[in-house]
């Protein structure tokens, strides 16, 4: 995919809707972080490959708005034992760009790092992450995240803090 | 296994009690190595499913503890479980999750393997004239045998055969295959491979462990409508059995009975798949499918490491003493659409590293696993409901819902195996 040519103030826009996004969830604000999706949502996070077909194949996450809905209630009921206590999670967002545009839609991928320390020690996250964003009246709402782990293919230990 | 670095051998008999088992046994290193030489490279042990390989020279990666196993299927048809590891100079000839291949070529020198492991052809060949190479085929897994289409394997060339192993357990394979419409299920929705650092026996006994549902899974069962809490209270009607031979179930078809609604043991209703219901009664016949929807499918763990629980299979696989893979993918019934796409949905939201259920189980394998590391009490109590078990029709002990048979059944079969020279 060749470079787009993007107006400065959309890629701003976009840059600061995704970096709230991964502050809700590096503080655990879920109710907030819930509210950013729009309510034909996907959440996305395949396994064994970028592109499998996640009406056919296993995914780690394949959420609908329901199901997000039911992710984010779980983590509220306060017996989410493999999230309490917590674990101290910081999303590190890079190499954000504009992939595609139209007058419903923002097409934006980035890299991201997270680290996580819990109970069981320290773990590094890498992944390609890319958004649908529709544009809102207090900025974008959700129609897709994916999330596409660069180990997707390989053993990984419980991820259960929202990526 | 090196044999001459066998370590010096615990004292079972000191270490395993009928009631309690000693915390050593998850975390001592020399254990789990006395348990591969005895447990893992040596009884039946689940690989891969025949729907994995459908079409000759097709392969997929497998394993059996900590070493990869090739599955594959050879130009005559038969299934294969070959050792990734060229009888050269030792090199993995296959780096590939699964595939089709004619032939395995070691990139180191150039060997070529066919899919049952026999050497086909080496490179430069007049380096070896005059020298007989026949012996020199990948490493095979000693016996191969297959039930229903699951797939075991055996490094041991004499013990007791698949059925004699699996006894009583095969029974409720017989009830997975009869859930599907035309006798067969199908495994192939690839796995999610989820990782705990935690011995593999914490896994392997939680599986029909009834007792902690109600705490564990308590944020599942507070925020969805899930029929499953009730299966695993106080008051219920289901069993834990002990089929022997390390192989454990929670029969929960006396609370589906109780209930006497099809396809309520899937938490849905006979007109929301009717497709599903209209191929079973064309395959049992009305009153066989009624009751056979009504029953579902089993909760059973196959010693030492397939479990089947109900909607998907897992598959154990420990790497060391403290790090073990659950392996673990949709059941998908052959000719049937509408119930697999369920089947994989309610499998993504339950399982793996991100799933509503598993996440948890998984906290407390860990947990459990750096909590026996505290040397003081130094025993597990597993006589839960020791005072009411009793022995059943078919001569296997069973239990409430909630109690230790299956724990105690394990650690039965476990110190038969670990004592056996």
């Amino acid at each position: 995919m060749g470079m787009m040519l993007v107006e400065p103030d959309l890629l701003r826009r976009v840059e600061q809707f995704i970096f709230m996004e991964a502050r809700l969830q590096d503080t655990h604000e879920y109710a907030a972080w819930e509210a950013l999706w729009d309510d034909d949502g996907i959440y996305w996070l395949p396994a064994n490959g970028d592109d499998i077909d996640p009406e056919a194949q296993m995914s780690i996450i394949y959420d609908n708005r329901s199901r997000i809905g039911v992710r984010v209630r779980q983590l509220l009921s306060g017996k989410r034992y493999t999230q309490d206590p917590k674990s101290a999670i910081r999303h590190f967002v890079t190499n954000v760009e504009v992939l595609g545009q139209d007058d419903d839609v923002v097409h934006v991928g980035c890299n991201v790092m997270v680290h996580e320390s819990s109970l069981r020690g320290e773990t590094t996250w890498a992944a390609r992450t890319e958004y649908l964003l529709r544009p809102h009246p207090d900025g974008y709402r959700m129609a897709r995240k994916k999330v596409a782990l660069v180990n997707n293919d390989k053993p990984l230990f419980t991820l259960s803090f929202l990526i | 296994m090196n044999v001459t670095a066998r370590p010096l051998q615990p004292d079972l008999q000191d270490l395993i009690k009928p009631d309690r088992v000693h915390g050593s046994l998850y975390t001592d290193a020399d254990v789990f190595r006395m348990e591969l030489d005895r447990i893992w490279y040596r009884t039946w042990v689940y690989v891969g499913h025949e729907s994995e390989v459908p079409n000759a020279f097709d392969f997929v990666m497998k394993s059996i503890g900590p070493q990869p196993i090739i599955m594959t299927r050879g130009a005559d048809g038969q299934v294969n479980l070959l050792q990734n590891r060229c009888p050269h100079r030792g090199n993995q000839v296959c780096t590939e999750p699964r595939g089709n291949a004619r032939k395995f070529t070691c990139p180191f020198h150039n060997w070529t393997f066919s899919s049952d492991g026999t050497l086909q052809a080496t490179a430069f060949a007049d380096g070896y004239d005059g020298q007989d190479l026949s012996a020199l085929s990948l490493g095979r897994v000693t016996r191969v045998a297959s039930y229903r289409g699951f797939v075991f394997g055996s490094f041991a060339a004499d013990g007791p055969t698949l059925e004699e192993h699996l006894g009583g357990a095969a029974e409720t394979l017989d009830r997975l295959c009869d859930t599907s419409p035309t006798g067969e299920v199908e495994i192939t929705a690839g796995f999610l491979q989820h990782r705990v650092k935690a011995n593999w026996k914490f896994i392997l006994e939680n599986e029909t462990d009834g007792y902690h549902p109600a705490f564990v899974h308590a944020s599942v069962f507070k925020v969805t409508e899930s029929g499953i809490g009730s299966l695993y209270g106080s008051k219920s009607t289901a069993l834990t059995r002990d089929f022997g031979n390390g192989h454990t179930e929670l029969d929960l078809r006396p609370e589906f009975r109780l209930r006497d609604q099809p396809l309520s043991w899937f938490g849905t209703t006979a007109e929301r798949l009717p497709d599903y219901v209209a191929a079973m009664e064309q395959h049992h016949g009305p009153d066989k499918a009624r009751k056979v929807m009504i029953d579902g499918t089993p909760h059973v763990m196959i010693f030492p490491n397939l479990f089947v629980a109900e909607i998907q299979i897992f598959v154990l696989q420990p790497r060391a003493v403290d790090d073990t893979v659950q392996h673990v993918t949709a059941l998908q019934f052959k000719g049937a659409p509408d119930m697999n796409r369920r089947l994989r949905q309610q499998t993504m939201g339950s399982v793996g590293p991100a799933g509503f259920l598993l996440a948890d189980d998984s906290e407390m394998y860990e947990r459990t696993h750096r909590g026996v590391l505290s040397r003081d009490p130094e025993w597990l109590y597993l006589a839960r409901g020791e005072h009411r078990e009793r022995v059943d029709a078919d001569g296997f002990r069973v239990g409430h819902a909630t109690d230790e048979v299956p724990s105690r059944g394990i650690w039965r079969h476990y110190r038969q195996l670990m004592e056996a020279i």
